[in-house]
């Protein structure tokens, strides 16, 4: 339950274009067909009691308490299950249906402890508020008989959850957990065990509780109960909030709104939002429980500076520690050149800190010296689609799977990665849609209870475009091709060279079935299928972009959807499923080196010229550095200082030894973030973050859908990030001032065509708006390029298969590909700090049983993995969910070091690294590596902090 | 852990045990089909004298339901038994019928000529006493079946023979 609710009509809405007319309680209403008398009576403001019936679940008629009369229909039917018919009657209260109701709730009461001034739900009960509603006044059955509430017999309470506990003796036996598992999570996890009085909520098997059980913490059903059975342990313990913030959640690129449901300042629980247009009312683990980060010890919340890295941090006031900063970037500049310095946006931070973290560096710095993280992410998405399409952006919504028939996902793992999202697909894939899964592990969308892939493509990590070309080939060659929609909306030139280029004898699935690992007709299959679909979509994550082709691969899902004339409408589409909550935002918001705001090129004199306008700056017109030549230009001495915002290159970034070198070697490093991380070991100056319950601004998730994140609590730093920046700027000697971060975005608005509609009064009224807002779209755009592309006819590109450098060799004969888990998020900075590290307290190393058993490893070995750049030393997990040959981990954890063992290669287009594919071998092991016995000596030299003198 | 995924579970060596070569057995007999799933509990309870919990993995993982729902239907169902049950199943009708024509004291006499609760098992696991609704031998009432063999107008001294006749031992 949320407390603050918004109103429950019962059972969903029907979309429809035919209506229903009907007289409830006299007052006519005119409903979509398909409608239950329930949710119809809601319409007209008179709610019908119920218990077992909730609109984000189908009606399922068990708890009797919606009984209606209609005229001319014998008996009582249940107003949930019941849909509406034209000219219908329908009395929702009179004498009878009162006298049913209370009997009915007298039945429910004289099976419930009566304890509701100590229950964790009191004020929050819909069984209350029911009993309340029907006006029950006394249980004739008395309390006495056989029961499930009685010290002697009750179940004991499960608390093995640790964000929720399960009290069976609350129970009423209304299935809405068992059918929100079911219908809205997806994971079955739950079931009503047992039959009449012995029924019982169960998750799962009888030894199962609900931490070993399936379930995925998404909390789904405690959200679905209507009693004290399923209630979150914050709640059990402070008791119901009292006033709540609608906000976003700052984990995955989803977006998922929340209400903050809150005492004072301090957050009781996350809801997810009913009214969120990402998730609908779902949420995950992470958003839902995993906040506690944000008031987690670590926290640092004070400025610190240090002469040297090697020195102790000392805090700092806020004036001091800018200076600093700015003394600092100013005698670099003036020794080594305006280029010498430069900066990272964060993907993590709003548009506002981002948009403010470029402007600085373009105005204040003078130099074009910003990139993002996102360069280590889905640069090459940014590429691809902008050449192939005319955008950087996915073109769908999520709602739009719900009419898609043949899903392609492609190195992506929704159900670890991105879990609001994969319930949406895990939905349409039950209600019977396809789909073809390409990826070298066997992730849980290949096989989970009631969806099976249609085709698993386990390729060779790093042949993603030879089998895109083996596909477009079987297409091309097999006259599967949309030749209307080719002719209509594409570029013909450009096609026809494409069709001759994949119709080559090389691109057959025959002549790429050894390289990719699969054989011909599991290829040729599988691109039929997407062929065949009257809406194929594609959804992709950074098992497509972290490659050295990874722009080409990218172009060739554009080329694969526009041959199958899959793009532009509902179902269809290429969707990137971001990493980050604002990655899609950050790089909109000119975070590249070669991009203002709204991916114009810098070498452009009229954007350039606007923001010169806007800015009062002469703006430099060539591209500045990358991530990586920033680091590689420190290692010779050219670059100096940098400006690092929410992100840590010093665990994400490949090659950590060069990461670390290189920041090493810089005389001003500062870092702006929650906690001392990885990089802020190098770091000169630390400036304390806020989290995103401090925040106000916007994200924008995967779907262009720009949302609002607001305050529920002061800055704990005291100063929010856009004003610490502005402050920074102005010590730097550029005047950059707000008083509000409202008129941030109204400069970005004002500055950035695809932005112009938006404000934060529009989206205070509107909820969310999906980029482009505009003249042409003045309420956004859920579906891009419908009418026509946005750079006009769709560009086919030329996507010849290069494999990568790196490949195995007799050294290092297998290849590490990295991934991410669902309670863990990224380098684990805020998840760590949770107890989501119950269900990963460490990375581990997935080898295959024979890989394994040549080595001589049994799970649970140490082992170390080493390539030609490093080592680090992992427990092996045996597991046959990759191919011999292929070895996997996660990154979660500093100390796995998994990003000491990836290599320097990169895309060749956007230098997006290749973290997956790095040829590696596996021994047994019992030392930590050498990286990892030094990492632990320098963390403790370089996080000490000097208390002042008292 | 399910959510470190229950696919990524380490694979044991060894054999497997009897239970998932039972399960193998009889999934594969059907195909794998999920609505089959209650032929294949009575198939793996006529084999092994019940439904151990062990067998449920390996049976949701087959048929690629959730094991929360093998549990479900099997646990809805009396006469599927998770634990052993005596070598001979005593099962005596109290529906309305049998009830009027005393099947309650005859339960108590049944089990305490056989020792043993109703809904249990003999200490020497030779018998278990339980109690079903409806056999559909109204008219022979009261009912039960020793040994799956269906007896009317029973008293306990008729039970307790056809069990030792059964097990070979007295009651």
């Amino acid at each position: 339950m949320a407390l603050i609710d918004d109103v429950d009509f019962g059972t969903p809405a029907r979309p429809s274009a035919a209506t229903v007319t009907l007289l409830i309680d006299g007052a006519p209403v005119t409903v979509p067909e398909g409608t239950s008398i329930m949710r119809a009576a809601q319409e007209v403001s008179r709610p019908i009691p119920k218990l077992c019936a909730t609109d984000k679940l189908e009606p399922f008629g068990s708890c009797r308490m919606c009984l209606v009369e209609i005229e001319g229909v014998r008996g009582t039917p249940a107003s949930c299950t019941t849909p509406v018919r034209e000219g219908m009657n329908v009395t929702t209260q009179n004498a009878r249906l009162e006298r049913i109701r209370k009997g009915v709730m007298e039945l429910y009461i004289s099976d419930h402890p009566l304890d509701c001034l100590t229950c964790a739900a009191n004020g929050d009960c819909e069984l209350q508020d029911t009993a309340g509603e029907v006006g029950l006044r006394e249980v004739r059955y008395g309390m006495d008989g056989a029961n499930h509430f009685d010290a002697q017999v009750k179940d004991p309470i499960d608390v093995s959850n640790p964000y929720f506990q399960f009290e069976p003796s609350k129970c009423i036996a209304c299935s809405r957990c068992v059918r929100a598992c079911d219908e809205v999570q997806g994971t079955l996890a739950l079931t009503l065990e047992g039959r009449g009085f012995a029924s019982k909520i169960s998750a799962g098997l009888e030894m199962d509780d609900f931490f070993s059980s399936e379930c995925v913490s998404c909390g789904a059903c405690v959200q679905a109960c209507p009693t004290a059975t399923l209630m979150e342990k914050s709640v059990v313990d402070h008791g119901v909030p009292t006033r709540s913030v609608e906000t976003t959640c700052a984990y995955c690129g989803v977006g998922c709104s929340f209400k903050a449901e809150l005492k004072g300042s301090e957050v009781v629980r996350m809801v997810p939002s009913k009214s969120g247009g990402a998730n609908e009312g779902h949420s995950c683990v992470k958003g839902r429980f995993a906040w506690g980060y944000a008031s987690h010890k670590d926290r640092i919340t004070t400025p610190m500076v240090r002469e040297s890295a090697t020195d102790p941090w000392r805090k700092a006031s806020w004036d001091e520690a800018i200076d600093f900063i700015a003394t600092r970037f100013k005698d670099i500049q003036a020794r080594h050149g305006k280029g010498a310095i430069g900066g990272i946006t964060s993907s993590r931070c709003t548009n506002e800190e981002v948009y403010v973290v470029q402007k600085m560096i373009r105005a204040a710095f003078g130099n074009n010296n910003v990139d993002t993280c996102a360069r280590v992410c889905h640069s090459p998405t940014g590429y691809g689609l902008k050449t192939t399409f005319g955008t950087s952006a996915g073109t769908q919504n999520f709602k739009s799977v719900e009419q898609a028939d043949v899903i392609l996902l492609i190195g992506a793992n929704p159900t670890d990665g991105h879990p609001v999202f994969a319930s949406r697909m895990k939905r349409r894939l039950r209600r019977g849609a396809k789909i073809i899964v390409v990826d070298p592990r066997r992730i849980d969308l290949v096989r989970t209870p009631h969806i099976e892939a249609a085709h698993h493509v386990p390729l060779r990590p790093g042949t993603n475009v030879a089998v895109m070309n083996a596909f477009a080939h079987t297409i091309v060659t097999e006259g599967l091709v949309d030749e209307a929609f080719v002719a209509q909306r594409c570029d013909m030139v450009e096609f026809e060279r494409w069709r001759s280029f994949v119709s080559e004898p090389e691109n057959a699935p025959e002549a790429l079935a050894e390289k990719v690992g699969v054989d011909a007709e599991t290829l040729r299959a599988a691109a039929r299928t997407f062929a065949a679909a009257p809406n194929g979509a594609i959804y992709y994550g950074l098992g497509v972009t972290e490659h050295s082709q990874g722009s080409t691969m990218v172009m060739c899902m554009a080329n694969l959807a526009m041959a199958t004339g899959n793009i532009g409408r509902e179902g269809v589409g290429v969707n990137p499923l971001r990493g980050q909550n604002n990655v899609q935002g950050s790089c909109d918001m000119g975070s590249f080196p070669h991009e203002l705001p709204g991916y114009r090129h810098i070498s452009d004199a009229d954007t350039r010229a606007l923001f010169e306008g806007d800015w009062g700056v002469h703006l430099h017109d060539q591209p500045g550095l990358r991530i990586p030549n920033m680091l590689d230009a420190a290692m010779d001495g050219s670059f100096r200082g940098i400006f690092v915002q929410g992100e840590d290159i010093a665990q994400s970034d490949p090659n950590t030894k060069h990461v670390q070198a290189a920041l090493a070697a810089m005389d001003c490093v500062v870092v702006q973030d929650l906690f001392l991380n990885e990089t802020a070991a190098h770091a000169h100056v630390f400036l304390p973050g806020t989290s995103f319950l401090e925040k106000d601004g916007t994200f924008t998730n995967a779907e262009r859908r720009i949302n609002r994140v607001r305050p529920v609590m002061a800055e704990k730093s005291g100063l929010s990030e856009w004003e610490t920046v502005c402050r920074v700027a102005r010590a730097m000697g550029y005047p950059m001032h707000y008083d509000h971060p409202s008129q941030i975005m109204d400069e970005i608005a004002r500055l950035t065509p695809s932005f112009a509609g938006v404000s934060f009064a529009r989206l205070d009224r509107d909820g969310s708006l999906q980029w482009p807002v505009n003249d042409a779209h003045p309420d956004g755009a859920p579906i891009m390029h419908v009418d026509g592309f946005v750079r006009g006819k769709g560009r086919f590109m030329i996507t010849r298969y290069v494999p990568t450098e790196e490949r195995s060799n007799r050294h290092f004969p297998l290849i590490l590909t990295t991934g991410r888990i669902l309670s863990q998020y990224n380098v684990g900075q805020q998840t760590r700090r949770t107890a989501n590290s119950l269900w990963h307290p460490e990375d581990v190393l997935e080898i295959h049983p024979h890989d394994a058993e040549e080595r001589g490893i049994v799970d649970g070995d140490p082992v170390s993995i080493n390539s030609r750049v490093g080592a680090t030393t992992l427990h092996a997990r045996i597991s046959d969910r990759m191919a011999p040959g292929v070895v996997y981990t996660t990154f979660h954890h500093p100390l796995s070091g998994a990003n000491v063992i990836t290599t320097e290669f990169s895309d060749w287009a956007t230098n997006c690294p290749e973290y997956k594919v790095t040829a590696v071998q596996v021994n047994k092991s019992n030392l930590p590596s050498d990286w990892q016995a030094h990492r632990e000596e320098f963390v403790a030299e370089h996080y000490r902090v000097t208390e002042p003198a008292e | 852990m399910a959510m470190t995924r229950q696919n990524a579970a380490p694979i044991s060596g060894g054999d497997p045990d009897p239970v998932t070569e039972a399960v193998d057995l009889i999934c594969g007999r059907y195909g794998d089909r999920p609505d089959a799933l209650i032929e294949m509990f009575h198939d793996l309870q006529d084999g092994l004298g019940h439904v151990p919990e062990t067998a449920l993995k390996p049976i949701a993982k087959r048929l690629n339901l959730s094991r929360a729902e093998v549990h479900g239907v099997l646990s809805f169902y009396h006469d599927f038994h998770t634990k052993p049950v005596g070598r001979v199943v005593v099962k005596v009708c109290r529906a309305e019928a049998c009830q009027s024509m005393g099947a309650l004291p005859l339960i108590a006499q049944i089990c305490d000529r056989l020792g043993v609760g109703l809904g249990s098992t003999s200490a020497g696991g030779s018998v278990t006493v339980e109690p079903v609704y409806c056999l559909g031998n109204c008219a022979l009432a009261p009912a039960a079946t020793v040994g799956g063999v269906l007896h009317g107008r029973v008293d306990a001294e008729r039970v307790a023979a056809l069990v030792t006749e059964m097990t070979g031992e007295a009651g």
